[in-house]
């Protein structure tokens, strides 16, 4: 489906999903983390859009503004169109519902943020860390973080 | 609303007090992180009876080096220097991935010279990768002899990188705006007398190994993937393609000069062991069409369209960019902030993606099973921990 189409099919069915503009190389929605799953139901299941593979699933620390941004690259090996899903999560609470019962490589994408950023998803099938050790302490990908052992370059 | 966390613990110890009714006992064992079959430190913890898989667990971390951390306090054209160690069989790939998103970001503009430089040099790179590949996969089976034919052949190639990259493994070659510098005047020569060599030598691989009747038994019909679990697990490449999903970004939306060459792309049907090895073979022939296509019309021009010295600042903007290593697909995300260094860098990369649906397809089947279905998955580590 060309861009705009998509977008506004998109918006039809989703009422609560806003169309980011501005700094997104392809067709970017931004949605409130409650009705993450069953947007992505929607996003999934519903013929028109077929988003059936999660390319990536990565977060940003917006430390400035106090926000973990999650970013979902979604496409369709149907009709080979993109979709960009933004959530963002207050950075002092950052839980946000698991998208893993939809497209099942979310559970290690998810276990990857969780490890390096902290964030927290509700009803994850096996919430672990994925490349630290069980008893590390912080999540280094954070814009804050520090450790004993880490050059820095201030 | 509270979130559990669990640790590695959880999955493996008994719960206290927990007695086994059954006349068999289920035990945990760990396939790596040092296992010759795992090709580099990946750790498999197996829930075993007898020597039936009862359950696979990665576990990750042996070699994470934090790449996007790195990145984030790297300038852009440092950050190609680190994703040479993600795939280092696929490391133009990478090179270019990077490249590729920046340059659309920060509007970099590069010449049809630097295109056909950089689509050879990926399909060189496509080839000594699946020749190692093939290598390996003999081996992992028990059969020495393909092993030492695959190195054998693949130095063909990395003789021909180092000529004019001075580089065998770790190349730094394609960087925004171009590449690092010119080919070398032997290269269009020594390339075409690679492809002598190697077209009969791709035969001798079918004669080899692809007819051999123990090597069929132990792929063929083993460790199946269905098309619908291929996407669920987000797998891409030859593994995605054997399952029949035709998915190759150089055919979809093409990049480089993937728009002006003719090749087939390599499917399976059934996405067994034995199909994920087929198509690796089949796709070395195309790589070899595609070059042959191309070596003789590099057009002139410079390799540079940018001046090195000028630090790349993009707009500010979120950016994503990908294409097709010899494993399946790198995606690159890039928030810049405007300044000299992204604010964030995300790498999707082939193998992390590829390397889940073995939690699925190795249930049920013997560990020596495992090591072939694991290898024909072709996972290359370092990629995996970043």
């Amino acid at each position: 489906m060309e861009k705009a189409a998509l977008l506004e099919t998109i918006t039809a069915l989703i009422p609560n999903a806003k169309v980011i503009e501005e700094g997104v190389d392809r067709p970017a929605i931004e949605l409130p983390p409650a009705h993450l799953p069953e947007a992505a139901k929607l996003l999934h299941d519903t013929d028109d859009f077929a988003f059936d593979m999660l390319c990536a699933h990565t977060a940003i620390d917006r430390i400035d503004d106090g926000k973990f941004e999650l970013i979902y690259q979604l496409y369709s090996t149907k009709f080979h169109h993109y979709l960009m899903l933004s959530v963002k999560v207050d950075r002092e609470h950052p839980v946000v519902p698991s998208v893993s019962s939809v497209w099942r490589i979310a559970q290690w994408h998810e276990r990857e943020v969780y490890d390096l950023f902290g964030v927290l998803y509700d009803n994850h099938p096996d919430l672990r860390r994925l490349f630290l050790e069980d008893d590390w302490q912080g999540h280094p990908l954070r814009k804050d973080y520090r450790d004993d052992f880490m050059l820095t370059m201030e | 609303m509270s979130v559990k966390v669990k640790t590695l613990d959880d999955l493996t110890l008994p719960p206290p007090g927990a007695d086994s009714p059954l006349s068999t006992q289920e035990y945990f064992i760990n396939m790596g992180p040092q296992h010759p079959a795992t090709h580099g430190v990946l750790r498999l913890l197996l829930r075993l009876d007898g020597e039936n898989v009862r359950e696979v667990i990665p576990v990750l971390g042996y070699i994470h080096r934090g790449i996007e951390k790195i990145g984030e306090n790297s300038s852009y054209r440092q950050t190609i220097h680190l994703v040479d160690r993600l795939d280092y069989l696929s490391a133009l790939m990478n090179n270019w991935v990077v490249s590729m998103v920046v340059e659309r970001a920060a509007g970099i503009e590069t010449n049809d010279r630097i295109e056909y430089i950089r689509t050879i040099m990926a399909e060189l790179q496509r080839l000594q990768s699946h020749t190692l590949w093939w290598g390996v996969i003999g081996m992992d089976l028990g059969a020495f002899t393909p092993f030492l034919y695959g190195f054998r052949d693949r130095e063909y190639a990395t003789d021909i990188f180092e000529e004019t990259i001075g580089a065998r493994l770790t190349m730094n070659y394609i960087q925004p705006g171009g590449l690092m510098n010119d080919i070398h005047p032997n290269f269009v020569k020594r390339t075409k007398e690679f492809l002598e060599y190697l077209k009969p030598k791709i035969d001798e691989y079918d004669e080899l190994v692809s007819g051999n009747a123990i090597i069929q038994k132990r792929l063929v019909n083993i460790g199946i993937l269905s098309a619908e679990d291929a996407i669920s697990f987000g797998t891409t490449g030859p593994v995605l393609r054997a399952s029949g999903v035709p998915y190759d970004l150089r055919k979809i939306e093409p990049y480089g000069v993937y728009g002006k060459v003719e090749f087939d792309v390599a499917v399976g049907q059934a996405g067994d062991s034995w199909d994920r090895y087929i198509v690796r073979v089949m796709e070395m022939r195309e790589s070899v069409k595609i070059i042959e296509q191309l070596i003789d019309n590099i057009p002139e021009g410079d390799y540079m369209t940018v001046k090195v010295a000028k630090a790349i600042k993009p707009p500010e903007g979120r950016y994503y960019g990908h294409l097709e290593t010899a494993r399946g697909v790198i995606g690159c995300f890039i928030v810049s902030d405007g300044k000299d260094k992204p604010y964030r860098f995300h790498l999707r990369t082939p193998n992390f993606n590829n390397l889940w649906c073995l939690t699925k397809i190795a249930k049920g089947w013997k560990i020596a099973d495992l090591v072939a279905i694991a290898s024909s998955l072709d996972i290359v580590i370092p990629d995996i921990d970043r």
